[in-house]
């Protein structure tokens, strides 16, 4: 495929056509933060983490959705864009319940992850509080709404990598819900294989294995890329 | 059909009228004062005094004035009465034999209907949008007999082009344009979707349109897709608008049965369907993305754009999607020509657009103005100023995207870019007006709580900052926020609006910034400044 020559923060940095700018930085070495990125499922463009500024557009781009073109200048870590992440990390930890010394993914959860990277001392905001359920009623598996980004990676490698959609959301703004079939207790979602590809998929503590204690839950979201990788060597 | 039969069904139709014809409106407004009821009444008056040959009772579209509805007009003598009462029908019917009337009588030459200009709403309050016929009669159809037999679609798009014809649904991207990227989009199949969410509060220009002439839309659709190229068309249309939807269902039936829609039009070889589908309500909807996953079958979220609709949209075929007023403007442009159309508003704002003129002034209901009328000549002669005396302070434009323009601005015209440089927008057409008693923090709020509700949730900067302001909002309208609460308040702003993933999202804090550019002291009065000094004190 044909080549593109670019700048990503004055780097001098080539990338095929069609990648995307975040593709592009990440083969240089330049790290731009995500969370509703993940490798080998769809783009989403969800959490506005990786808005990069490209010279010429008056707009923020998400760089997970942008296509790189030929001569583009792109900043991904202005002053304006590293608060806007802060303030978006911010905004998250704010939205629902986050413990991190109680939680099971604690030590390793993106979004813990993402605080320390972008800076994030404290919340600004008010703490929002909201009462949310966990769900233990699948034998191997929980949901903790309370730990939830809605990144819908879940939905996506359930549907796109498992073929299946036993997730999706449900619910707006605030209310918004990550549910199982049509809202049904994860136990009793019949479409559900118990693969477990969401487990992997979440950034958070939110999906679990039952069993699993205070920051004991490993996984390694990159086996979702393997698998989508390995599937498309084989046919 | 062609047009032979055509003028034969306007001819058969003009024959049929009678001498007097009694306008009784039965849109949604007038309905919900019992216009139907009164239509009956009418009927049955007429009939009781033996005026079956001469008189005529037709149930008709919106004629504006709805604040004063029910409306009824009796032509040819130009009689307007207002706010009638089902029980006043035998007395406006022995008025029209001379008798003396105590029904409430309008003034068909008030400047609220003098300083109109109807163009998509020429047939509002006159034809009865239930009867094809009467569309007909009215030269309906032959814009597209004309379309097809006489033009290419390149000429087409050219005419609308020139017409300069901006998109009515808020953002007023040339039409032209729109349409020519979508002709040129490769595509095995290609969509036409007329966009009748309308989810703004306090507008209700669509829907009305939608009712009083449904076929004015429908037949400015089946000419965009011969324009464009497509042969499947969906109007969507919320499910709170079931009149709308019954009106558009029966113009659709009566259009196909006459070979107006469906298969090869006119004898031509072009064929063009139509169906409609029912949102739920939900404005985010009306956003064309999250539209387009709606028709789909698919929850109604946005998705970052490009790739534009133009080229991938439904089921990731080339998609024209406009407004239902820019569709009902189709048919006028091509009635009259490019040039008549581009004579109307102003250098960059052409034609005219409807408003659904509400809040503290006299006259409430549907205007329909050329573009580049001041705000002014809109809220003091054709709104009649505020009703009760109390100075009108601010106009709100454009609903939750939109903003807050102060009095002292009033000869601002009304045109696309002269309302942006005011801070606010167009919008689809909601005009509300302010008087001295508003408390524009509290418009603010309400604003965000809307924007609030309505977020799809997708994106972080949308779902959670437009909850955040709002609680901000509401601590400072309250008398309990400090300077830091407004600073982080204008910070959460410039976040929302620069990193949310849609316009819904990018232009939530419109409201709030215009409310702040043009009465920040209203804002400063409510902070305390005691708590200011312990705020720094607290961890
Ligand atoms: C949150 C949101 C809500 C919208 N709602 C509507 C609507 O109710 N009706 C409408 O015509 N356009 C609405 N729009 C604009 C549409 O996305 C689209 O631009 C428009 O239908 C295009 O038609 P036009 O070019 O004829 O204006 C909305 C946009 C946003 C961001
Ligand atoms: S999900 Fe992550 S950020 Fe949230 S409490 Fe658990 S470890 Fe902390
Ligand atoms: S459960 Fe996990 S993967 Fe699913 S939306 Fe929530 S945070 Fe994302
Ligand atoms: S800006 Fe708001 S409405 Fe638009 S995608 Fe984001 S959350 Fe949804
Ligand atoms: S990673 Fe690009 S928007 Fe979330």
């Amino acid at each position: 495929m044909a080549a593109r020559t670019l700048t990503i923060d004055g780097r001098l940095v080539s990338a095929r056509a069609g990648e995307s700018i975040l593709e592009a930085a990440r083969d240089a070495g330049i790290h731009i933060p995500t969370l509703c990125y993940l490798d080998g499922l769809s783009e989403v463009g969800a959490c506005r983490l990786c808005l990069v500024e490209v010279a010429g557009s008056n707009r923020l781009l998400p760089a997970c959705l942008t296509p790189v073109s030929e001569g583009m200048e792109v900043q991904t870590a202005t002053e304006r864009l590293r608060e806007h992440r802060r303030a978006i990390v911010e905004l998250l930890f704010a939205e629902r319940n986050h413990v991190c010394a109680v939680c099971v993914a604690s030590g390793n959860c993106e979004l813990q992850n993402l605080a320390i990277q972008v800076g994030m001392t404290h919340v600004r905001y008010d703490y929002l509080n909201p009462v949310c359920a966990v769900d233990i009623s699948h034998p191997q598996f929980g949901i903790d709404h309370n730990r939830c980004v809605l990144c819908a990676r879940c939905v996506r490698a359930c549907d796109e990598v498992e073929g299946v959609h036993t997730w999706d959301v449900a619910g707006r703004g605030i209310h918004a819900r990550v549910i199982t079939d049509l809202g049904v207790p994860w136990g009793q979602a019949e479409t559900c294989t118990s693969c477990g590809k969401c487990l992997l998929a979440c950034p958070t503590g939110a999906i679990f294995r039952r069993g699993t204690s205070v920051a004991e839950l490993e996984r390694d979201p990159k086996r979702i890329a393997q698998i989508v990788a390995a599937r498309q060597e084989r046919w | 059909m062609d047009l032979a039969e055509l003028h034969a069904i306007a001819e058969r139709e003009r024959a049929r009228r009678k001498a007097v014809r009694v306008l009784c409106c039965t849109s949604s407004g007038c309905q919900a004062s019992r216009s139907l009821e009164l239509f009956h009444q009418l009927e049955a008056a007429v009939t009781a005094t033996g005026q079956d040959e001469a008189v005529e009772v037709a149930s008709v579209g919106c004629m504006g004035f709805c604040g004063q509805g029910p409306m009824v007009r009796v032509e040819p003598a130009n009689l307007l009465f207002e706010r009638v009462r089902p029980e006043q029908a035998p007395e406006i019917i022995a008025a029209l034999a001379g008798q003396p009337c105590s029904v409430e009588r309008g003034d068909p030459n008030h400047p609220f209907f003098t300083r109109q200009m109807h163009v998509v709403r020429r047939n509002g309050g006159i034809i009865d949008p239930e009867r094809i016929e009467e569309y007909i009669a009215a030269g309906g159809y032959e814009a597209l007999y004309r379309v097809l037999h006489d033009f290419s679609p390149a000429e087409v798009i050219q005419e609308i082009t020139r017409s300069g014809l901006r998109g009515r649904g808020g953002a007023g991207y040339p039409t032209g344009l729109k349409w020519a990227t979508v002709a040129k989009s490769p595509g095995e199949r290609k969509f036409v979707v007329c966009n009748g969410d309308e989810g703004d509060p306090g507008a209700f220009m669509d829907r009305s349109i939608l009712e009083s002439d449904p076929h004015l839309v429908l037949e400015g659709m089946a000419i965009a897709a011969y324009a464009v190229g497509a042969h499947e068309g969906y109007i969507f249309v919320r499910g709170e608008y079931p009149l709308a939807i019954q009106r558009l269902n029966r113009a659709i039936n009566q259009a196909r049965k006459l070979g107006l829609l469906g298969s090869q039009i006119f004898e031509t070889a072009f064929d063009f369907k139509v169906e409609i589908r029912v949102g739920a309500g939900a404005f985010v909807c009306g956003e064309e993305t999250a539209l387009i996953a709606s028709i789909e079958g698919r929850r109604g979220q946005p998705r970052p754009r490009p790739p534009y609709p133009a080229e991938k949209g439904l089921w990731g075929f080339p998609t024209l999607i406009n407004n239902v007023e820019t569709f009902a403007n189709i048919v006028p442009i091509i009635e009259n020509g490019a040039d008549w159309y581009a004579a109307i508003g102003t250098e960059k704002s052409k034609g005219t657009k409807v408003f659904a003129l509400t809040g503290k002034v006299r006259n409430t209901g549907l205007i329909e103005v050329p573009m580049g009328m001041t705000l002014r000549e809109i809220v003091e002669d054709l709104g009649g100023g505020s009703p009760d005396g109390t100075p009108v302070k601010a106009v709100q434009t454009g609903g939750p995207s939109g903003g807050c323009i102060p009095a002292r601005l009033f000869d601002t015209p009304v045109d696309y870019e002269s309302l942006a440089a005011a801070g606010s927008i167009m919008g689809s057409g909601g005009m509300v007006v302010m008087d001295d008693h508003t408390s524009m923090v509290e418009i603010a709020r309400f604003y965000m709580a809307f924007c609030m509700d309505e977020s799809c949730g997708k994106c972080v900067p949308c779902r959670v900052g437009t909850v955040q302001m709002h609680r901000l909002l509401s601590k400072i309208a309250a008398g309990q926020a400090t300077p830091v609460d407004l600073e982080q308040l204008e910070q959460l702003c410039r976040l929302v609006r620069e990193t949310s993933l849609c316009g819904l999202g990018q232009s939530a804090p419109n409201p709030v910034l215009s409310t702040l550019r043009y009465f920040r002291e209203e804002y400063e009065a409510l902070l305390r400044e005691d708590a200011a000094a312990s705020a720094n004190g607290k961890p």
